[in-house]
């Protein structure tokens, strides 16, 4: 039942829950504030919101007060709110004065400076002038980690980021000491925070008090061009917006996206972009008679590879597509490799049995990431989302302080940063649960919305493809018999950014080919002997001198360093091109800036090498190659949306039997800031590893000292 | 008009008798208990409406009323807690209830739980009363030993009291946030609306009641309402524990009537105002927080809620602080000042700023180191404060200050004209 409420003498319906501020909203009416944020927890202490109700003497803090709280009119009539009262007035320019009285007027050299909410709030709701004559408060600064950078004079005191820490990272890390104007943001005895998500703070913190460390000083917001993109740190797909200037990319920033993000991004996503600018290949090399790799020109790199690929026997090579690959290059991978008569190709580096035959639904993350805010029975089977999609952890999080959501693991026990029941490490609880032989299977079986969540870790075993089978019979189980519309309780959580669209474009050996694993061991038997990498870098390529390896990437990591011929290429922010994330949502990532040196794009390499082969791909632009691809994979075309994958696909895998080990189950993630060729690039990553591991250090070394 | 002693609730409030379980039964207490609960919550609460008694803690909200508003047939628990986090400057009468008569409180807080269907009462002590603590714990102790709570108690009613000794901050006096310190957390005020009574401690139904107002619960019901309502005047019925400090010849803590004039509660109880009546220069009726009167104002003064409304002030916890005319008034307010801006929880904006502001220039304008122009500014900066804060911790910071530029604006601007003839003869 709606709840009529005149808004500055508009009348506006408003459900049941909503605030005053959201009503104002809703009817135009622009409410300044600090601390009220959609995402977090009402504080109301900021007092920036207030709002007079007619026949209330007292102002009201808008973000706090339901409109269904508010006591009725004596007459029944509706409440009346005024947004630009001269009692309002009075009230923001009281508060703004409060908050500017102890604020440094360091705005010139502040990083937040063009993008602070104070400045901007102080521009449209302050009175102008101070009268305060007193000296202002100093704060000594906190160190919280290489992340953030503090300047606590600056601080508002508005908590939205201890707020952020406990509700949506989930570690209770920040916190405020002292009280009245003595009171203190910071951590426990100033130690950095340990946090996937920590740099989601200083977007958070509407002033400079919280500033991104990597970034400080060295760019203004202003002078950045701004391009909404897509990340590929993870296979989420986060909406990020990357500012660049000039040839670099400066930072990457989150977008609201609800599907998927929400507006939060993960450190490595955000952080990672100075391993953008260091170890990029700019330049193709081709490895010498003595071993060197020395530059070479396009023609000569281009003729050597052609000359490799000509001159074999095409079951004597191999291709393997990596982890952070768009759609478009391996779908021209794969074109120019059907054209030569390549089999043995394979984009799942990592090993994982997971087969596009059965259908889309076998491989995909099917109860979307939305799907988690309702879900009320969630089972982790060797999948740590917490290091393997951390922003999806933050909305299991959130879903779980709302109660009634039962969280259970199989796998290692680590801090997921809400309460689950571990309910063993290997297959066979899986098996036992399968079975009915287990306690959560009681609670799978009442539940509405279950979900089993299979880690990537799972699928690349060597028995991956039994559990995959298992957890899929679990799933469908799990709704069986259930009025749950389209529910579909399997998924799969993938850490490859890439990984969904080269299933899609069935980048899977053909019929005689060889595997990821396959092919390396055929390498080193002597029975391949080409090997085309598109910027793999996770796995041990053969050994020198077994079998002549090409490798097209845009970053010098192992790949480049086994490789005979360089090709370089471009990273995720320096071409246009479609990924796929978990839940099957297309998107297009966008080209902000040019790849550095020689480096070209990755689908331009592969077109300008199908010449020199004598097999030229028919496609000359990006859009006569998406033509072709759409018609290969239709659903890329469907950008940002999920279609459901049919039902039969899980079906189909949960036909699947095979042997299963009794091994426990690991997550495919060691070192959460280091796992792609960027990362490894960064400073920063580099720096975070290095504090997660002297934090998690045991303390009996400290002792021993 | 002199409260007599048939009337008097507080019977050990001296500590001249045993405030063990034996000396307060021989008072009274603890006699017909399980009568008045079988009588139920609605005859109960009833009783408390047909009172009139106001909540002693401040505020004056009826407390009949108040336990009305706990919500029935709730799946939640219920809680009373009991606010013994007197820390009003001037107030000091919950103390010598949980020192000498603590047998009042318990069987307060067995009655008023069994009103508002709460099986378990917390107790929050402020962190400095440590003998009070202890005092109420024996008592307590005493209580569960000899079956009067607790478990298949003989009241028929099970019943457990939790005694909370709080850390020593001033706020935790507020309902709200002496709800989240007992739930282990930082002492800072809840928003309202959800109330307690909807969402309180650990979530669930919860009254928030002085240790005076549960007090006074036996004897009203033993009474009848009609009885106390009889007392002090109409809305403003019942005794009350009056506490008189500062300058007058004896201070102390007296059992009185509502209502009972300013100048007969000094005048009986005190010994006078030191330097006789004449040499009054003002009091601070309620605690510190409520804005001084003048003694002019003071010759006819009834202390009760709505006659000191009137005059722009409060009746508060009735912690009466006297000051004769050898007082510098500015120090004193600044004094005060100081202890809002040192007590502030820091959560909202204008409280954790304005406090700070506010002594600062108060402590200036003690010494005259100001501009005229600035008391002014002074008066804007507590109209700022006052009223758009979470909890009342603003007001109570900003109502003194304003009290003092009302009715003493010509002692600071005298304060400043003087420093300023100094320094220009100094500077000659």
């Amino acid at each position: 039942m709606t709840k009529p409420i005149f808004i500055d003498g508009k009348l506006i319906e408003v459900e049941p829950g909503t605030t005053i501020l959201q009503a104002c909203e809703m009817a135009g009416a622009e409410i300044p504030r600090f601390c009220y944020h959609e995402r977090l927890s009402i504080a109301g202490n900021c007092r920036m919101c207030l709002v007079e109700v007619e026949g209330i003497p007292k102002p009201i803090a808008s973000c706090a007060m339901g409109v269904t709280d508010l006591p009725p009119n004596k007459d029944g009539a509706p409440r009346s709110v005024l947004t630009a009262s001269p009692l309002v007035k009075a009230a923001r320019e009281g508060v703004m004065e409060f908050l500017l009285i102890n604020h440094p007027l360091d705005c010139p050299i502040c990083d937040q400076g063009g993008e602070c909410d104070l400045q901007d709030q102080a521009m449209a709701f302050g009175c102008g002038g101070s009268r305060f004559g007193e000296n202002k408060r100093a704060v000594e600064e906190k160190y919280i980690g290489p992340l953030i950078k503090t300047f606590m004079n600056r601080c508002i005191h508005c908590t939205r980021c201890v707020r952020f820490m406990t509700e949506v990272a989930g570690v209770e890390e920040l916190g405020a000491i002292s009280r009245g104007e003595d009171m203190e943001i910071t951590t426990y005895l100033d130690r950095g925070i340990l946090s996937e998500l920590s740099g989601n703070v200083n977007d958070l913190c509407p002033v400079g008090a919280l500033t991104h460390r990597p970034w400080s000083y060295i760019a203004r917001p202003w002078e950045m061009e701004k391009t909404e993109s897509f990340d590929v740190m993870d296979a989420l797909g986060s909406a990020i917006r990357v500012d660049s200037r000039g040839p670099s990319v400066m930072r990457v920033l989150p977008r609201n996206n609800d599907d998927v993000n929400e507006e939060w991004i993960t450190d490595k996503t955000r952080y990672a972009c100075d391993g953008l600018r260091t170890q990029r290949l700019d330049h193709p090399y081709v490895r010498d008679a003595n071993g060197k790799l020395r530059p070479a020109s396009w023609d000569e790199a281009l003729a050597v590879v052609a000359g490799k690929l000509s001159n074999t026997a095409p079951e004597r090579v191999g291709v393997i597509a990596g982890d952070l690959c768009s759609a478009e290059e391996m779908y021209a991978l794969k074109d120019l490799a059907d054209r030569i008569g390549i089999a043995s190709i394979d984009c799942r580096q990592d090993g994982a049995k997971l087969d596009p035959s059965l259908g889309r639904a076998s491989y995909l993350f099917n109860s979307t990431i939305a799907g988690v805010d309702q879900a009320d029975a969630i089972l982790l089977v060797g999948a740590n989302p917490r290091v393997e999609a951390a922003v999806l952890n933050a909305r299991i999080l959130t879903r779980w302080r709302q109660g009634g959501l039962t969280v259970g693991v199989i796998g290692e026990p680590t801090q997921l940063t809400y309460g689950y029941e571990h309910l063993g490490v290997g297959p066979q609880t899986l098996g036992d649960i399968l079975a009915g032989k287990h306690a959560f299977a009681e609670v799978l079986k009442n539940a509405q919305r279950p979900m089993v969540i299979v880690g990537s870790g799972v699928a690349a075993r060597a028995d991956g493809q039994a559990l995959l089978a298992q957890a899929a019979k679990l799933a469908a189980a799990s709704v069986a018999g259930k009025d749950v519309g389209d529910w579909n309780a399997f998924n799969v959580l993938h850490t490859a950014a890439s990984r969904v669209a080269g299933l899609d474009l069935g980048l899977v050996p053909g019929k005689g080919g060889l595997d990821t694993a396959a092919m390396i061991a055929a390498a080193n038997a002597g029975k391949l002997d080409v090997l085309y990498v598109l910027s793999a870098d996770e796995i041990e390529l053969p050994a020198k001198g077994k079998s002549f390896v090409i490798y097209q990437g845009h970053h010098g990591d192992r790949g480049a360093h086994r490789a005979d011929v360089i090709l370089p290429g471009a990273a995720y922010t320096e071409k246009s091109g479609t990924y796929v994330n978990t839940e099957g949502r297309a998107q297009l990532a966008v080209r902000c800036v040019f790849p550095p040196g020689d480096a070209k794009e990755d689908w331009a390499i592969l077109r300008a090498l199908s010449a020199k082969v004598g097999k030229t791909l028919p496609y000359d632009s990006l859009d006569a190659l998406r033509r072709e691809m759409y018609k290969a994979a239709p659903l890329l075309a469907r950008l940002n949306t999920v279609a459901p994958a049919p039902l039969a696909g899980v079906e189909a895998l949960a036909k699947k039997n095979g042997a299963v080990d009794a091994e426990a189950f690991a997550s495919p993630i060691r070192d959460f800031y280091l796992t792609n060729p960027i990362a490894r690039a960064s400073a920063v990553m580099a720096e975070m590893s290095a504090l997660k591991k002297t934090l998690e250090a045991p303390h009996r070394l400290k002792a021993a000292e | 008009m002199q409260l007599q002693d048939k009337d008097r609730i507080f019977r050990n409030l001296y500590g001249f008798h045993d405030w063990r379980l034996a000396g307060a039964r021989a008072r009274g207490a603890w006699d017909g208990t399980k009568a008045l609960i079988d009588n139920g919550p609605d005859w109960i609460i009833g009783e408390m409406k047909t009172s009139g008694l106001r909540g002693r803690g401040g505020a004056g909200f009826p407390t009949g009323l108040k336990w009305s508003f706990m919500p029935k047939n709730d799946p939640r628990p219920s809680y009373l807690v009991i606010n013994g986090d007197e820390s009003e400057p001037g107030s000091c009468k919950d103390r010598e209830i949980m020192r000498n008569d603590p047998h009042l409180l318990i069987e307060g807080a067995l009655l008023a739980s069994s009103a508002m269907k709460a099986h378990t009462c917390f107790i929050y002590l402020r962190g400095e009363f440590i003998r009070e603590r202890e005092r109420l714990q024996a008592a307590v102790d005493e209580a569960y030993d000899a079956k009067l709570i607790g478990k298949n108690n003989i009241h028929g009613w099970d019943f457990d009291i939790v005694v909370h000794h709080g850390a020593g901050a001033y706020i935790c006096g507020e309902e709200t946030a002496l709800i989240e310190s007992i739930e282990g957390k930082k002492g800072m005020p809840r928003l309202k609306p959800p109330f307690p009574a909807n969402v309180g401690l650990y979530g669930a139904p919860t009254t928030v009641n002085n240790v005076e107002s549960i007090a006074v619960v036996p004897d009203i019901l033993r009474r009848g309402g009609a009885w106390f309502a009889s007392l002090g005047l109409p809305n403003n019925t019942g005794t009350k524990l009056f506490q008189i400090s500062g300058h007058v010849n004896k201070p102390c803590v007296v059992e009185e009537e509502m209502g009972i004039p300013l100048r007969d509660l000094i005048d009986m109880h005190c010994g006078g105002v030191r330097g006789g009546w004449d040499n009054l220069l003002a009091v601070i009726p309620g605690g510190s927080s409520m804005p001084m009167i003048p003694a002019h104002q003071c010759n006819d003064l009834t202390m009760d809620f709505d006659a000191l409304v009137k005059l722009k002030s409060g009746l508060g916890t009735a912690a009466i602080i006297v000051m004769d005319k050898s007082t510098d008034i500015i120090k004193a307010i600044a004094r005060i000042a100081y202890f809002y801006k040192h007590e502030s929880c820091g959560q909202c904006t204008p409280c954790r700023e304005g406090t700070g502001w506010m002594w600062r220039v108060l402590e200036r304008m003690r010494r005259g180191e100001a501009e005229k122009r600035e008391i002014d500014l002074l008066f804007a900066v507590t109209k700022q404060v006052e009223g758009h804060t979470i909890c009342a911790l603003g007001d109570a910071a900003a109502w003194p200050v304003q009290g003092l530029i009302r009715n003493y604006r010509h002692v600071i601007e005298e304060r400043i004209d003087a420093r300023h003839e100094a320094v220009k003869e100094a500077a000659e």
